[in-house]
């Protein structure tokens, strides 16, 4: 029903941000598609929470919008650092952590 | 015999004192807290808290005091319309004032705190938070310049409180935590100056003398507990460790006679050492190492007036396991007895004036138990009221003597004499004092004294009588010695006005006293004038407030001038009539009715002793007794006209013999005791305190514990070395083949083992290390995706 389709939605989404992550070289992209699984996150949850008729589960898609500001807010910081730093954003170039 | 049952409905009146009295311990307590935390930065170093303190406990017992005697009048009133004319009752039982409230619990049982407010418990709270006041402010003077001057002032409060918590408790948990609330302050303040070593061995002695007693305490409340509990809460709704309840157990004819004869006996062995009786007495004379105001604190109103308390609040207890009706001879007047002869004659040969006050005490609380143990229980409560202000005059007097005469020296035969022109005012009242300790007809001592001794002779104790009559020939005797060796005669050292140069000297001279000196800091050495001259006045007007209530005090129970005179019988003393059970649940607040039934009074007078009621005829079902009947003497002036002369007797012949001995030297007198056989031993006898230290420390304690200590040494050297050397032998062996093998081969065997383990798997895994967060991100959500699958798996 209503609530399956919702739920089709955030997978759809979650599997789009999941692509974005690991095939995106550009670290902004990476962030929005970041975005975009927390938001088939709460979209699930608001999903379970009409069919389950409790307000629990839209709290928590508050709270998760929250957390997921200040997640972005220091994702782009971080950014912003390493362009200055390097005057480039691109994933491949920032290899130091290779063993 | 006139068998007539009445109920009458009584509004016994109650107030706001009364219903709050238990603030009146909180107070002090609260100051205690308040002075050792902020008590330094104070202006006057936390002292003004605690006279404030105790000043408003004092007020607060006072208008309880009053309102309890509103609530006695309206009741006797009550009753007395009720009486049909002609048939004489029992007094009446006014129900004291109890509240009770949950401190802790364990296991589903309750341990309460709260208040019992009678009129024992109202005495009791006035005298000690007057006298606490006064001490309190003479302490200011007699202490300024301490090093300790907080700290002295906020145990001395917490000492106060620890009294007045006891008086009021409802049970025998808050008795005992206020009773030993008084044993820590006791230890804490009679080693104030604890750098002379003297001094802080009398604190242990006191504190752990006392502790021995204590033992009786415990016991004796948990015997009580398991005897009564069932009794009290199938009757009264109470617990085993109610106060009222255990009386009424006591009373009920029900209680075993066993539990009540072992539990009073272990009772009162924590009687015997808190208040200094024979034999645990030893600890008291020694406390005088103490400054003197706490001297006067504990010997006059609390610490050692708390063994008597003790027995007059739970007197049914006593009554009855004593069998104290019934006998002319028990365990309680016995010690009474014993104590007041010994003391009193330990008494003479003392050279300390504090000494001789001490042992003063400890006879007079011979008499205040063996008149408890004779029957004679207002008398003793009485003795209790009006001893507590002669004897704090008597050791404030005293204070004030070596605060200002003698230069801090307490020893009357080396440095006092001839006081009496240089502080009048002090010599006025330690002879005032004097005299009503002593008993001399209108002051205080002979009001109670006098029937202490008269009652003991009419409830049967007759040997006891004349060991009373003899204790007063012996303390007038004892008194007029140290008054006439402190004020009369010659002037001797410090109060001719020779000194010391070192106070070490002073030290050496006399090594048997312990003396208030030796403060380091000492603002006194600067005097500009060292001779002896008066206090001043913090000192002198507690002085005379006191010595004008040892002039007084007796009046306020004057038996020799009729029933009007009375009040202590009539306020004080509880009454011995049957009480309905169902009146016992009072309502909480403002006025409660209560219903009082005197059932089948016989007609009896005052001369015969009552041939029913409490503790004679056990009550019917549904009734209790919270007190038994006491008869009282009649009061007969050929009776105190014995004693009378017995007294000045001695306060005339002792006088004579001063005079002859001390300062006239009399060639016969001096050096008696040395010439014949019989007083050189008694004398040597006396000297030695008869050797109960001795026993004490010499005997009881060297067989006890040197045994342990010697068996304890033999199991050190031979078992637990032997353990520990064979332990170390083996073990040395042992870790001899653990090295080779273990160590050299396993352990390190192992520790390589791993090294090389971990550099191969990192090598094996160094190509995940890509570095690229993609890749990361992809082992990451593959690793999601097995684990949702897993999962889903696992839940269909």
């Amino acid at each position: 029903m209503l609530t399956t389709q919702f739920l089709l939605l955030g997978a759809v989404l979650f599997c789009i941000g999941v692509y974005g992550v690991l095939a995106r070289k550009n670290a902004v992209m990476v962030l929005m598609s970041i975005e975009l699984i927390l938001n088939s996150v709460n979209i699930n949850l608001l999903a379970f929470s009409v069919r389950h008729g409790s307000v629990d589960g839209n709290t928590f898609a508050l709270y998760v919008i929250a957390i997921a500001a200040a997640e972005v807010g220091v994702g782009l910081a971080m950014v912003l650092l390493i362009y200055r730093n390097r005057r480039t954003i691109a994933l491949d170039d920032l290899s130091e952590m290779k063993g | 015999m006139l068998a007539q049952e009445m109920t009458s409905e009584v509004v016994a009146s109650s107030g706001w004192f009364l219903e709050h009295a238990w603030l009146i311990p909180v107070i002090p307590a609260i100051a205690f807290v308040l002075i050792i935390f902020f008590g330094k930065k104070m202006p006057m170093k936390g002292s003004e808290l605690g006279v404030l303190s105790m000043l408003s406990s004092l007020v607060f017992s006072g208008g309880a005091a009053w309102q309890w005697i509103q609530r006695v009048n309206s009741v006797v009133d009550g009753a007395h319309e009720a009486v049909v004319e002609g048939a004489h009752h029992a007094a009446p039982y006014v129900q004291p004032v109890i509240h009770e409230w949950t401190w802790w619990q364990s296991g589903g049982f309750h341990f309460g705190i709260g208040q019992h407010i009678d009129g024992l418990a109202l005495t009791l709270l006035v005298v000690v938070a007057f006298i606490s006041s006064l001490v309190q402010i003479y302490s200011l003077e007699y202490l300024r310049g301490d090093r300790r001057y907080t700290h002295f002032f906020a145990a001395l409060t917490l000492f106060s409180a620890g009294m007045l918590c006891m008086v009021l408790a409802p049970n025998m948990v808050q008795l005992i935590l206020g009773w030993e609330i008084m044993g820590l302050c006791s230890f804490m303040l009679i080693g104030h100056w604890w750098e002379e070593e003297a001094n802080s061995r009398a604190a242990l002695k006191a504190f752990f003398t006392v502790r021995v007693g204590d033992m009786g305490l415990l016991i004796g409340t948990a015997i009580l507990f398991f005897s009564a509990n069932n009794w009290t809460q199938k009757n009264l709704g109470v617990s085993g460790f109610n106060i009222s309840g255990l009386s009424a157990w006591a009373m009920s004819g029900e209680a075993s006679h066993s539990a009540l004869t072992w539990g009073a006996v272990a009772l009162f062995i924590a009687c015997i050492g808190k208040s200094g009786q024979f034999p645990l007495h030893t600890w008291l004379p020694d406390a005088m190492a103490g400054p003197t105001p706490v001297s006067s604190l504990l010997h006059s109103s609390t610490m050692v007036v708390a063994g008597v308390f003790l027995v007059a609040r739970l007197y049914p207890i006593f009554w009855e396991g004593m069998k104290i009706g019934d006998t002319n001879i028990n365990f309680i007047v016995l010690i009474g007895g014993i104590t007041i002869v010994i003391a009193a004659l330990l008494a003479f040969v003392q050279h300390d004036i504090k000494k001789v006050l001490a042992y003063s005490t400890v006879s007079q609380l011979g008499y205040m138990m063996m008149g408890l143990g004779a029957g004679a229980w207002l008398p003793a409560v009485f003795h209790i009221f009006t001893h507590a202000f002669f004897k704090a005059c008597l050791f404030l007097s005293a204070g004030s003597v070596s605060h200002s005469g003698s230069h801090h020296s307490f020893d009357m035969k080396k440095d006092m004499g001839g006081l009496a022109k240089k502080m009048p005012i002090t010599a006025t009242t330690w002879i005032i004092s004097t005299l009503a300790l002593a008993g001399v007809f209108p002051l205080a001592g002979f009001f109670s004294k006098d029937e202490i001794i008269d009652n003991v002779g009419h409830n049967g104790y007759n040997a006891f009588m004349i060991v009373g009559l003899t204790g007063a020939f012996l303390t007038a005797a004892y008194m007029t010695r140290a008054t006439y060796l402190t004020f009369f005669g010659e002037a001797r050292g410090a109060a001719a006005g020779i000194h010391h140069d070192e106070h070490d000297e002073h030290a050496v001279v006399d090594t048997h006293t312990s003396h208030d000196t030796h403060v380091a800091v000492d603002p006194h050495d600067v005097h500009t004038d060292h001779g002896p001259h008066e206090s001043p006045k913090l000192i002198t007007v507690p002085l005379m407030i006191l010595a004008a209530l040892a002039l007084t005090a007796g009046l306020s129970n004057a038996t020799p001038f009729g029933e009007s005179w009375e009040r202590f019988k009539k306020y004080v003393e509880p009454g011995s009539e049957y009480v309905m059970v169902g009146s016992e649940m009072a309502p909480e607040h403002g006025a409660e009715v209560v219903e009082i039934s005197a059932v089948s009074m016989s007609v009896t007078s005052e001369e015969e002793v009552a041939e029913e009621g409490c503790a004679v005829v056990a009550p019917e079902a549904g009734m209790v007794c919270y007190f038994p009947t006491i008869s009282h003497a009649p009061f007969k002036w050929s009776k105190a006209a014995l004693s009378l002369i017995i007294v000045a007797f001695g306060l005339v012949s002792s006088w004579l013999f001063c005079v002859q001995y001390y300062t006239r030297r009399n060639k016969r007198l001096v050096g008696l005791t040395e010439r014949n056989k019989v007083l050189r031993g008694g004398y040597t006898f006396l000297w030695n305190k008869c050797y109960l230290d001795e026993l004490y420390e010499k005997v009881i304690v060297h067989s006890i514990a040197h045994p342990i200590a010697k068996a304890a040494y033999w199991a050190n050297q031979n078992i637990l070395d032997g353990i520990v050397n064979g332990a170390g032998k083996v073990s040395r062996r042992v870790a001899g083949w653990v090295y080779r093998n273990i160590d050299q081969r396993v352990v390190d065997g192992a520790v390589n083992g791993s090294g090389a383990a971990a550099r191969g798997t990192g090598g094996a895994l160094r190509p995940v290390q890509s570095g690229k967060v993609n890749q990361y991100g992809a082992l990451l959500f593959s690793a999601a995706a097995i684990g949702a699958l897993i999962l889903v798996i696992i839940n269909t």
